[in-house]
């Protein structure tokens, strides 16, 4: 096995032992980028030259006994909406195409400070407004599963990054599914945390009241330090909950005796392959037998999901895009006057997509129709979280597919509308802000991967990881590989 | 009288006198190059967020407060979005439906009467940066530059009711405004450096009429000379339009005040839709109620209440009284002199006669003087005594000024003490008496003309040290004897 296949504990295990180095394991990974990213474009900008000075100087470290973490030397990927000082940060955007900012975003500083090399920015949807990775202005992601599919989105590079073995984990944000629908296309564990858990200072605004960056990985267990390293309250962030983190591997008992597991009866009706909903009836199965109990659940208000979860990002989103004017930064069309370059500006510099949602979400903001797009959705979300909560007095985990299908073709949704409706299960998590996990439990005809969500109230983390961690250990038992 | 009443209502837009901005931690210094006061956050930069300074929340509270207003339990921040180069997130972060402070009042005084104007509301909301044009304004030059040294500086904006009712009144009002938030010290009002400014609404209506007519918003007023200007021209322009029949549009009009006019800015139908809705990167406030029974303690005397005080205490007229209560630092002045020096009235009068003539000369105020209150004290003090004259005195106010010594050596220096002792005096009297036989008998016989002549001379001999009343005693005794 060569070190771009390790998983991080693994990797983690070989620089303790001293049978290699951190430049090695990023020589590993970089080799394995040249190799494969021709077909996969999962990065936007590889940053080799820094990846190896870094690695180098975690060497130095270990060697001299000053290690700064645990996970010092191991490398990582990170999606291109997360502000790196130096380091271009474009969003997957022509209005970003050349934006170097000028300082590290709260996470990014985070990962420094533990010592891990950056191997790259990843590809995403622009803005993270999407589903296939496919809106990104500047390259296609392919499946490593399957090239002819697409990755998911809109974190698409970063899983297609740690599918591929070209980063051993990685981060994504996560909106309406941005985490856990690419990690189920691409067979990954990838976890959205709670609303305010890990700071969104420098994770540039798509949908601020939705946002949350979280880890992608091939391991519950590498999942589990990456939460360690990222979460924890940050001054800069004002939505950032003021409250000790615990120790997220600790939790991994792999112990659910009792653990009350609810089937939301909505989550399962029409529209849901059935492969998909086979292979999570045999995963709930084995979680019974791993000694949980299972009862059905009722959540209404999904139905009304899809919709509310649009309005209230677009709004958002049409509020949060307006600062890309031309003035200070990022692309800039000349033109007569300042209001002709913003729009000659803007015009050249947004998608289709995303011009789409600033439009929707403009036109839910304007006086006249406040009442009865944005004040009324968010009246919906006040009772979706109201309703989570009564679903959460009874069970204490929620299972549920996390996509109606697996992995699809590029161009296949045809219009926006049958790609919205493919987050149909993710959004609501969002909604409600509660923490959530994607993780794989099997393969369809096609021998795409199968994803299976679970949902937990908030500050749940440590619940979905272990019972996340209890079924690998399981499949493991069975003889089952990382998928 | 004029067959219509004049409807005037303000927005005052003041900034507060935090040390850093609203956001972030940037200082609020005044000046400095262009863009050194900048960072992530007050640059808008994508990733950045806003952080609520709590200083600007309790200075806001302080001025809401003195305006009599209502501080309610919860408020919470809007976006108000608009595109404007100077506006780098392409949104205000203001507060929209909860402020601040709400339901005030402020009492002032025009010509000897006590009015009344009611404060609707006073919200904090963030500054935006300042453009500086290639030309002369915006219009013909080639290009703009952008400053966003002011971008997030704290404001607040107090809005009053329509309850003024002459261009004098808002003058008045306006005056008593500034003089409260001075005195509460959360802002230093420098309408010259943009710390305060103002925008009037203004309407007429056929005296008796209840209703209100149509308004007209008037900004770019920089004096509260051009705000009376301003006003008295656009209620003649209304009422002339109202004579001749026609009917005035709901516009935005802005102050000429080379031309003295006012012009057409934009129509109603060119105003904004703004857009307002809760910004999602911040949090309601709740105030505490305890916290503000404890500003509200701390609240100093206020002008009016400071004015009554010193008539009923010092005797002094109400123009005196106003006067000195105008500004903080000079009432505080005028009492540190009172303390140390009882007669208020002889305080007064030197304050506002020779030593404001000093201060304007010098162009500073009253806190940049050398002078104590102690040291002002003393030279009254010496007066009385009749150790120097009042003319003396003046000169010896004027070297303490710009010396900064104690009135006791500048008049050592300068030889200025006065001779009243008449055992010293009494000899040069007599030898003058003895040189001037002739002009002395007529000065027996009753010509009283020739006391002067004696003064005189006696004045000539002591190089004017004598005190004139000691040695008009001596020359009356020397009458008495001979007589």
């Amino acid at each position: 096995m060569e070190l771009y296949q390790y998983t991080a504990r693994q990797l983690q295990q070989c620089l303790s032992d001293n049978e290699v180095t951190s430049e090695m394991i990023v020589n590993s990974f970089l080799a394995q980028i040249e190799r494969v990213e021709q077909e996969i474009g999962a990065f936007i900008t590889v940053t080799a030259d820094q990846a190896l000075e870094a690695a180098k100087e975690s060497d130095i470290r270990r060697r001299r006994n000053e290690l700064v973490s645990p996970w010092d030397g191991i490398p990582i990927a990170v999606k291109d909406n997360m502000s790196t000082k130096g380091i271009k940060t474009t969003c997957g955007s022509k209005i970003l195409a050349n934006y170097v900012p000028p300082y590290d975003g709260t996470v990014i500083r985070k990962l420094k400070a533990a010592g891990l090399p950056l191997l790259g920015k990843t590809n995403l949807d622009e803005f993270a407004m999407g589903s296939s990775t496919e809106n990104s202005a500047f390259a296609k992601t392919c499946n490593p599963v399957n090239w002819a599919k697409v990755p998911g989105g809109s974190s698409g590079g970063s899983a297609a990054a740690v599918a591929g073995y070209e980063a051993p984990w990685s981060l994504g944000s996560d909106t309406g599914g941005s985490i856990r629908q690419p990690a189920s296309f691409c067979g990954l564990i990838g976890l959205k945390p709670t609303y305010g858990l890990v700071s969104r200072y420098g994770l540039v605004a798509y949908a601020s009241s939705f946002d949350q960056i979280g880890p992608l990985g091939r391991s519950v267990e590498d999942v589990a330090d990456l939460m360690n390293i990222i979460s924890g309250y940050d001054q800069l962030d004002s939505t950032s909950v003021n409250r000790d983190c615990p120790n997220y591997a600790a939790a991994l008992t792999g112990d659910i005796k009792g653990l009350r597991i609810g089937l939301p009866k909505e989550y399962f009706a029409q529209g849901l392959n059935d492969a998909v909903k086979a292979a999570i009836m045999a995963a709930v199965d084995k979680l019974v037998a791993a000694g949980a109990v299972v009862e059905e659940v009722s959540l209404p208000m999904t139905e009304y999901a899809i919709e509310t979860y649009y309005l209230i990002t677009s709004a958002e989103a049409s509020s949060n895009l307006a600062r890309y004017d031309g003035v200070r930064y990022g692309l800039r069309v000349a033109d007569e006057d300042s209001i002709t370059m913003f729009k000659s500006t803007r015009s050249a510099g947004f998608g289709p997509e995303v011009k789409r949602r600033i439009m929707l979400g403009t036109y839910a903001l304007s006086t006249g129709y406040y009442d009865a797009y944005y004040k009324k959705a968010q009246q919906v979300r006040t009772l979706m979280r109201r309703e989570f909560a009564e679903a959460f007095a009874k069970v204490d985990i929620l299972i549920t597919p996390t996509t109606p299908t697996t992995a699809f073709g590029f161009g296949e949704k045809k219009n926006s509308l049958e790609m919205y409706l493919s987050d149909i299960y993710t959004v609501t998590v969002n909604l409600a802000g509660v923490p959530a996990l994607s993780m794989p439990v099997g393969k369809d005809q096609e021998h795409l991967p199968i994803g299976m969500q679970l949902i937990g109230q908030h500050f749940a983390e440590e619940a979905l990881l272990n019972t996340a961690y209890t079924l690998e250990q399981v499949k493991l038992k069975e003889g089952c590989v990382h998928e | 009288m004029s067959k219509y009443e004049t409807v005037i209502g303000l927005e005052i837009h003041t900034e507060l006198l935090t040390k850093s901005k609203i956001f972030c931690g940037c200082t609020t210094e005044f000046g400095g190059d262009p863009n050194s006061h900048c960072c992530p956050v007050c640059l808008g930069l994508p990733g950045a967020l806003p952080v609520m300074n709590q200083q600007a929340i309790e200075y806001a509270v302080s001025a809401g407060l003195a305006l009599n207003c209502r501080i309610p339990r919860y408020n919470k921040f809007d976006r108000k979005n608009y595109f404007y180069p100077d506006l780098p997130k392409a949104y205000q972060i203001s507060q929209f439906d909860l402020p601040i402070c709400v339901d005030g009042f402020v009492e002032y005084e025009l010509e000897g009467e006590r009015l009344r104007a009611g404060i609707t509301r006073a919200h904090l909301e963030e500054e935006a940066g300042k453009s500086v044009h290639s030309g002369n304004s915006i219009l013909g030059s080639d290009f703009s530059l952008m400053d966003y040294n002011r971008s997030g500086i704290p404001l607040i904006e107090i809005v009053t009711e329509p309850d003024l009712r002459s261009p004098a009144q808002a003058r008045s009002f306006l005056e008593q405004l500034k003089s409260i938030l001075e005195y509460t010290k959360v802002s230093d009002c420098k309408m010259q450096e943009g710390s305060l400014r103002c925008d009037a609404n203004v309407s007429l209506r056929p005296v008796g009429s209840l209703e209100l007519g149509t308004k007209v918003e008037i900004k770019n007023l920089n004096s509260f000379k051009a705000i009376e200007r301003a006003l008295e021209y656009e209620v003649h322009r209304q009422a002339q339009v109202y004579d001749q029949g026609g009917r005035i549009v709901q516009e935005t009009r802005a102050w000429d005040d080379v031309a003295g006019i006012t012009v057409t800015m934009r129509s109603k139908e060119e105003s904004h839709d703004y857009r307002y809705f809760p910004d999602p990167d911040l949090v309601p406030i709740e105030i505490d109620a305890h916290w503000v029974e404890r500003l509200t303690d701390a609240l100093p005397e206020l002008p009016l209440a400071k004015k009554q005080r010193f008539i009923e205490s010092y005797g002094l007229s109400d123009y005196e009284a106003g006067v000195l209560t105008a500004s903080q630092d000079f009432a505080l002045f005028f009492e540190q002199t009172v303390a140390e020096y009882q007669n208020g009235k002889d305080v007064a009068n030197w304050l506002m006669g020779e030593f404001s003539k000093l201060l304007n000369n010098a162009r500073i105020t009253i806190t940049d003087t050398q002078v104590t209150p102690r040291q002002l004290a003393e030279l009254l003090m010496t007066i009385d005594k009749g150790l120097i004259s009042g003319t003396q005195g003046k000169e010896v106010l004027s070297a303490m000024f710009t010396s900064g010594l104690n009135p006791s050596v500048i008049i050592k220096d300068k030889g200025m003490q006065q001779i009243s002792d008449s055992q010293a005096l009494a000899g040069v009297v007599d030898q003058i008496l003895a040189d001037n036989p002739k002009e002395f008998e007529r000065l027996q016989q009753g010509n009283e003309k020739l006391l002067g002549f004696f003064v005189g001379q006696v004045m000539k001999e002591t190089k004017g040290k004598a005190n004139p009343q000691v040695v008009n005693q001596i020359i009356s005794e020397r009458l008495r004897e001979l007589s």
